[in-house]
C-alpha cells in the first residue's frame, strides 16, 4: 500500500470515528447538560438532579433491584445454557441447530407478545412462589438467549472443546470438573461478554417489567421523569456510564485473561 | 507373556472380548478380540475408517459398546466412565490445556488424585524430564511446537501412573523428521516404564517400526495380528500383503500348489488354493533385474521407466508391456538400470498370496 492510500484511509477511518463519537456522546452530554442545568437558563450549574437521586427512595431501590437482576441473569444464564451448549456439542451435535433456532427466537418476538404469553405464568408465581421483583429474571432470561448464545457459542467454537474434555476425563476428570477447570477458564472473554450483555440489557429493560407490573430501575426512571425530568435524565446518565464502565472492566480483565493463555507468535 | 522392560517391571494384561460398536446401520467395530500382553505395545493399523480408532476409545472408556467387555488386569472395565478407567491417553490433536503451564498440564490428573502440591511438582518433574523437557516446565502449549506439545501430553498421561496407555495417531500431525524421532522416544519411555500400550495409526512404517505386534485392520475385524516381520513377510490376506508395504499384482494361473506368472512357477502361501486364473502378490524386494544376456521379448523382459531414489534403496519400475513391475534393490544396483535399459525380471521363489480380482496392477 503506497503512503498516499494509507495517508487517505487514515483520514477516512478517523473522521468514522469522529462522527460515531459525535452520534453517541452528543446526545450524553445533552443528558447531562440538562441534569445540570439549573432552574433557568441563566442559573449557574447544579448537581441538585443529581443529589436527588439519593434522596428519591424509588430510584435507589430501582437501581437495587435491577443490579440483583442483572447479576441473577447473569449467573442464571450461564449456569443454564454453557452446559447445555458443550453438552449439545458433545454429545448432541445433530440438535445444535434446533438449539439455536430457539435461542435465537426472543429476537422476534416483539416484547409484547412475549408479556402476553408470560403473564399468566407470573399470576401463578405471584401466587404460588413469590410476588417478588426478582421473578423477572425469568422472563430476562429467554430476553438475554440470543445474544449470550451468540457469544458463548463464538466462544466454544475457539476451543478444540472435544479433545480438551475428553483428555481431561482421560485423567480422571468428572463432567463438574471438566466445566470448571477446562471449558470456563479457555474461554474468558466469551464469558465475560455473554454476562456483560445480560447485565447492559437488564439495567435497560423497561418495557417487560413496566408491562408486568414491576418496578426496575427504567421503570422508575420513567415514573421519575414525570415529575422531575433533570432526575430522571441524570439516573439514565448513570445507567450509561455505569454500563461503560462495567464494559470497560470486562474487556480489560477478559483481554488480560486471554493474553494469559495465548502469547501468539512465540513458539520454541 | 509379559513384555520385558528396562525397569524390569510389567504392565497389565488388557483384553478386548468380542467388542462391538454400532453407528446406526454401520458396523464399526465387529466383535473384536485382542489381547494385549502386560508391558507390550499393540499397533492396530488400518486405512480411515476400520474401526482402529473406534476399538481404542472404547478402551479409554470415551464411546459406550454395543455388546463384548474390555478387561483390564482381569477386572471387567466396560462399565466404568472414562475418568474411572485409570487410562493415560495421547490425542491426535494437540491436547494441552491451553491455559495451564506445561508443568500445570502434567500435575492436573494428580491434583484430581488429591496429590499434595509437593508430590505433583516433584512427579510432573520427573515426567518432563523423562520426555526431555525438564527446561520447558513453565511454558504454555502456545509457546511450544507441536512436537514438544505431543511429548507433554505423553508426560501427562504418564503422571497418574495409568493401568494403560492409548496414543490415538499421536504423531500425525507432525512433520516427519520430528515423528520419527518421537516415535522412537514414545517407545523409549513405554519400555521403560513397562506399561501395556495400544497405539494407533495409519502409517504402516510407524506400526512396524515400533510395535511388539501389529494388529492390521478392515472393516471392523482384525485381519491379522502378528510381529512386524511376520505381518512384513508373511500376511495372511491378500488386504494385509497390499496393506502393509508394497505389492505387485502379477495376473497368473494357480495349478496344483503354484502360480504361474509369465512361466515362473511360484509357490503358494495357501497350497490348497483352487485352480484357476489369480492375481499373484509380489514384493518389489522379491523382484530382482539383469542386464545379462540377450534383450529378446519374453514375459519378463521390460523397459525401466522411472527409478525412485529412497536413499539407501531405490524403486525401479519396469513397463512389461501389459504391466508394470516395481522392483526394490540398493541404489548402487539401481543405478546400472536408469531409464530407457531393457532388463530381464527375476522373481523370487518366495511362497506369494493369491488374489482373485481381475485388476492387474501396482499398489502402494
Amino acid at each position: 500500500m503506497n503512503r498516499s492510500r494509507r495517508l487517505k484511509l487514515r483520514i477516512f477511518r478517523t473522521v468514522v470515528l469522529l462522527l460515531m463519537g459525535a452520534f453517541f456522546l452528543l446526545p450524553i452530554g445533552a443528558m447531562v447538560e440538562f441534569s445540570t442545568r439549573g432552574n433557568s437558563v441563566i442559573s449557574p450549574r447544579t448537581l441538585d438532579a443529581w443529589v436527588l437521586i439519593a434522596q428519591t427512595p424509588g430510584l435507589v431501590k430501582g437501581i437495587v433491584t435491577s443490579l440483583q437482576l442483572a447479576v441473577i441473569t447473569s449467573l442464571g444464564m450461564l449456569v443454564l445454557l454453557l452446559p447445555t451448549m458443550v453438552w449439545v456439542r458433545l454429545r448432541l451435535p445433530q440438535i445444535s441447530r434446533i438449539v439455536e433456532f430457539i435461542c435465537l427466537l426472543p429476537l422476534t418476538v416483539p416484547a409484547i407478545a412475549l408479556v402476553v404469553g408470560l403473564k399468566p405464568l407470573y399470576i401463578w408465581i405471584n401466587i404460588n412462589v413469590t410476588p417478588s421483583v426478582l421473578a423477572l429474571a425469568f422472563a430476562y432470561l429467554i430476553l438475554v438467549l440470543p445474544y449470550s448464545y451468540r457469544s458463548l457459542d463464538a466462544g466454544l467454537a475457539a476451543i478444540d472443546l472435544k479433545t480438551l474434555s475428553e483428555a481431561a476425563r482421560s485423567l480422571g476428570a468428572g463432567w463438574i470438573t471438566v466445566m470448571w477447570r477446562i471449558v470456563i477458564p479457555n474461554m474468558p472473554s466469551a464469558i465475560l461478554n455473554a454476562g456483560l450483555l445480560s447485565v447492559a440489557l437488564v439495567l435497560g429493560e423497561y418495557t417487560v417489567a413496566s408491562l408486568l407490573n414491576f418496578q426496575n430501575l427504567q421503570v422508575e426512571v420513567a415514573y421519575v421523569g414525570l415529575t422531575n425530568a433533570p432526575t430522571s435524565t441524570a439516573v439514565a446518565v448513570g445507567a450509561l456510564v455505569l454500563a461503560f464502565v462495567l464494559l470497560m472492566v470486562l474487556t480489560l480483565v477478559g483481554g488480560r485473561l486471554q493474553q494469559h493463555n495465548y502469547i501468539p507468535g512465540q513458539r520454541a | 507373556m509379559a513384555v520385558e522392560t528396562t525397569r524390569g517391571h510389567a504392565g497389565v494384561e488388557v483384553r478386548l472380548e468380542e467388542l462391538s460398536r454400532r453407528y446406526g446401520p454401520v458396523v464399526a467395530l465387529n466383535e473384536l478380540n485382542l489381547t494385549l500382553a502386560p508391558g507390550e505395545l499393540v499397533a492396530l493399523l488400518g486405512p480411515s475408517g476400520c474401526g482402529k480408532t473406534t476399538a481404542l476409545r472404547l478402551v479409554a472408556g470415551l464411546e459406550e459398546s454395543n455388546g463384548g467387555r474390555v478387561v483390564f488386569g482381569g477386572k471387567d472395565v466396560t462399565g466404568l466412565p472414562a475418568s474411572k478407567r485409570d487410562v493415560g491417553m495421547v490425542f491426535q490433536a494437540y491436547s494441552l490445556f491451553p491455559h495451564m503451564t506445561a508443568m500445570e498440564n502434567v500435575g492436573f490428573g494428580l491434583t484430581l488424585r488429591r496429590k499434595t502440591a509437593d508430590e505433583r511438582r516433584r512427579r510432573a518433574g520427573e515426567m518432563l524430564e523423562l520426555v526431555g523437557l525438564s527446561g520447558f516446565a513453565d511454558r504454555y502449549a502456545s509457546q511450544l511446537s507441536g512436537g514438544q506439545q505431543q511429548r507433554v501430553a505423553l508426560a501427562r498421561a504418564l503422571a497418574i501412573e495409568p493401568t494403560v496407555l492409548l496414543l490415538d495417531e499421536p504423531l500425525s500431525a507432525l512433520d516427519a523428521k520430528v515423528r520419527s524421532r518421537l516415535r522412537d522416544e514414545i517407545r523409549r519411555v513405554q519400555l521403560e516404564i513397562g506399561i501395556t500400550t495400544l497405539f494407533v495409526t495409519h502409517d504402516q512404517e510407524e506400526a512396524l517400526a515400533i510395535a511388539d505386534r501389529v494388529g492390521v485392520m478392515q472393516s471392523g475385524h482384525l485381519e491379522q495380528l502378528g510381529p512386524p516381520t511376520e505381518i512384513y513377510a508373511r500376511p495372511a490376506t491378500p488386504f494385509v500383503a497390499e496393506f502393509v508395504g508394497l505389492t505387485n499384482r502379477l495376473p497368473g494361473e494357480v495349478k496344483n500348489g503354484v502360480v504361474e506368472v509369465r512361466g515362473t512357477r511360484l509357490p503358494l502361501v495357501q497350497p490348497d488354493a483352487p485352480h484357476g486364473p489369480a492375481i499373484a502378490l509380489v514384493r518389489p524386494e522379491a523382484v530382482s533385474l539383469s542386464t545379462d544376456g540377450a534383450m529378446s521379448d519374453g514375459p519378463l523382459v521390460g523397459t525401466v521407466i522411472a527409478v525412485a531414489f529412497l536413499g539407501a534403496t531405490s524403486r525401479v519400475t519396469v513397463d512389461l508391456g501389459d504391466v508394470r513391475v516395481i522392483a526394490q534393490m540398493p541404489t548402487s544396483t539401481a543405478a546400472s538400470t536408469p531409464a530407457g535399459t531393457r532388463v530381464r525380471l527375476d522373481l523370487r521363489n518366495d511362497p506369494v498370496l493369491i488374489a482373485r480380482e481381475e485388476k492387474a496392477s501396482v499398489d502402494a
